[in-house]
């Protein structure tokens, strides 16, 4: 027992919590944005492995980090502008679409990434973000190494929660695209074009997906390797339901599976005799039991997975 | 501009579409070649010579094509019904492992004759199992089977990665993690002396043709289509849905687990964690390829197949990575599903 007190009390754990989930918080966040209208999306697996890759790349190639994130979110609004098309405009499955997108842009991102980058024994790395003391905060004793010296972006994704849940809940924007996720027919008799909706939120969706997977590159690590998403993408899909589709508990649900993962982390080095593997599975068991908890409490969007066509029921 | 309903699906367009959808995907994955500086049609020369150019390739090819004929048939028959099986990857290596544990501790002194066909519905067994659970949760829970189906993809892996640097770990692979091979008297029969073509080819086309009579001349085949396509109204028809889903999910991971099973019987022997470099989820590419049908799926099969092994050879003498074969089988799902949006609606103006 004091052996997982001494876990708790380092602050250590707390920051590594706050490292892990800074991808998700970013990820669950744009998952949210692109069903709040309506449209699951599938795609952010591939979406984040091709983040991840392209913001390396070009700060690899000289570009400063900001633009490497810049960079990145913009192939996401990109492939946000694909996933649009086929599941907006074409109304096709967006089961399918998404998937097709996943499998698209992982290896697309990886062809890229091999054509760009010769093989190598030890991959080539970039300096990546450092930690940023905030003045006065992080000299508070424990509090302040453990919560307090992150990297900007991690700063950015817990302001950003806050921002899309005033957004989602406190704003016309956000009210158009809560209408077009629960009843496009409706928001379209209120003068809201819900394809129009639709496709903003899917673009600015994909876009943070994106700029979730560069996080894993320009700050948790500093090179890129295939595989590296390792099924976050799919975890922040299983996150959104956690989360009631809301973007204050999408935050709290990313911390506190990043608290699991990071525990289960330090726990592997202490406790002898059970196989690591066994460790590495809780985040994907956790997903599991949490989609089984919540999938029936929560709220879905009613209108999610649906088509729109005008003029047709 | 608006799309209006085709009143009549002409026959050839049935034909066309996966062919358009291949071209057109070829077309864009041309133009990434190009841009890495190679010759595009001779790139493509390269690729089917390397799939088709000799006997030894041609075998290779057709090798590659039996697991991903069966896990598209996985994919096929749970996407008829609707049922979202995207862990085929997963159900493919718990039929691989169980076949390694199965073959390994207990079937060293049965002969291959009993042992081949009981490790083969072991495997299948195996892959119900795992596609057993996300279906549970849908039934119980209500929780979307295709994150949940996923998410058992990456347990799956660390299961097997977990037996076999463990219990299963084989003491003469110089410490690599590889299990313990199954006994030399249940590897498969060669199809073809001299190369790893193995009858789990002819194995697959046959279950292929099972598939296709089951899904079009049973009951149970209208059951799984009706349940995909409007569920409550085969509810108020008086088809078992959870009974028909529960059938489909077993039908669907069973394949997929037998795909495990016949890659370890008739290529390898024994488990590694690059047993499969991703068939479970080119499966969902060649069932869509296939349009869902059951014969078009050993087509498709070919088509991945011929990108992925021709690909290696081309890779190999004109520096374009791998990683094209890949990127050619998705891009070619996205237009597939273009072009059968297009084979049902015409644009208006």
């Amino acid at each position: 027992m004091s052996v997982l007190f001494e876990i708790l009390a380092s602050a250590g754990l707390w920051a590594a919590v706050l490292r892990i989930a800074t991808p998700l918080i970013f990820g669950t966040l744009g998952a949210l944005l692109c069903e709040r209208s309506g449209v699951l999306n599938l795609g952010i697996e591939g979406i984040m492995t091709f983040g991840a890759m392209i913001g390396w790349l070009a700060v690899y190639n000289g570009a400063d980090l900001w633009t490497g994130i810049v960079v990145a979110a913009l192939s996401g609004a990109v492939f946000g502008l694909l996933h649009s098309v086929l599941t907006v405009t074409l109304g096709l499955s967006q089961h399918v679409s998404g998937l097709g997108v996943t499998l698209f842009a992982s290896s697309f991102s990886y062809y890229i990434f091999r054509l760009v980058v010769p093989v190598a024994g030890t991959p080539p790395t970039i300096e990546p973000f450092q930690p940023i003391a905030i003045p006065g905060l992080s000299d508070l004793p424990f509090i302040g190494p453990a919560l307090f010296t992150q990297t900007t972006p991690t700063y950015l994704a817990i302001v950003l929660a806050l921002i899309m849940a005033y957004i989602v809940f406190r704003t016309p924007v956000g009210l158009a695209i809560r209408m077009t996720g629960e009843n496009p027919h409706a928001a379209e008799a209120q003068g809201v074009n819900p394809m129009f909706v639709r496709y903003g939120a899917v673009i600015v969706g994909s876009a943070l997906m994106a700029v979730g997977g560069a996080f894993l590159t320009l700050s948790a690590f500093n090179s890129f390797f295939p595989t590296m998403v390792q099924g976050r993408g799919w975890i922040c899909i299983a996150l959104v339901v956690f989360a009631s589709w809301r973007p204050g508990r999408a935050l709290f649900g990313a911390l506190l599976f990043a608290f699991f993962d990071a525990f289960q982390l330090r726990l592997q080095t202490v406790v002898e005799g059970v196989p690591y593997q066994i460790f590495l599975m809780t985040p994907y068991i956790l997903s599991i039991a949490a989609l089984a908890v919540m999938a029936r409490r929560a709220r879905v969007p009613q209108a999610l997975m649906q088509p729109y066509r005008r003029g047709e029921r | 501009m608006r799309f209006e309903r085709r009143e009549h699906r002409p026959l050839y367009l049935l034909v066309l579409t996966p062919l358009i959808a291949i071209v057109a995907a070829l077309a864009i994955a041309g133009l990434l070649i190009a841009i890495a500086g190679a010759p595009v049609l001779e790139a493509y020369w390269k690729i089917l010579t390397g799939a088709f150019g000799s006997k030894l390739s041609a075998t290779e090819t057709l090798t590659r094509a039996t697991p991903l004929i069966l896990t598209g048939l996985a994919a096929a028959v749970a996407f008829r019904a609707r049922l979202w099986n995207i862990g085929a990857e997963g159900q493919f290596y718990v039929g691989a492992i169980a076949v390694a544990a199965v073959g390994s501790q207990l079937l060293a002194n049965v002969p291959g004759a009993i042992g081949i066909p009981l490790l083969m519905i072991v495997g299948a067994v195996a892959g119900m199992i795992l596609m057993l659970i996300p279906l549970w949760l849908r039934l119980r829970f209500a929780v979307d089977e295709v994150v949940t189906s996923l998410l058992m993809n990456f347990i799956a892996l660390l299961f097997v990665s977990m037996l076999i640097d463990g219990v299963l770990k084989d003491p003469t692979a110089f410490g690599w993690p590889q299990s313990q091979p199954v006994p030399d008297q249940d590897t498969l029969p060669k199809l073809i002396a001299r190369s790893r073509l193995h009858i789990g080819l002819a194995i697959a086309i046959v279950l292929a043709a099972i598939v296709h009579f089951i899904q079009s001349r049973t009951t149970f085949g209208m059951q799984s289509r009706a349940a995909g396509l409007n569920p409550q109204g085969a509810v108020f028809a008086g088809v078992p849905l959870a009974k028909t889903l529960i059938k489909v999910a077993c039908l669907s991971g069973g394949l997929a687990g037998l795909a495990g099973a016949i890659e370890v019987l008739g290529v390898k022997g024994y488990v590694t964690t690059d047993l499969s470099p991703g068939y479970g989820y080119s499966g969902i590419v060649v069932a869509m390829l296939a349009n869902l049908n059951p014969l078009g799926v050993v087509l498709a099969a070919i088509f991945t197949a011929i990108m992925f092994v021709g690909a290696d050879g081309m890779s190999r003498s004109m520096g374009i990575p791998t990683y094209i074969a890949d990127v050619t089988v998705a891009l070619s799902l996205i237009t597939m599903l273009v072009a059968l949006f297009f084979g049902q609606y015409r644009i208006r103006r």
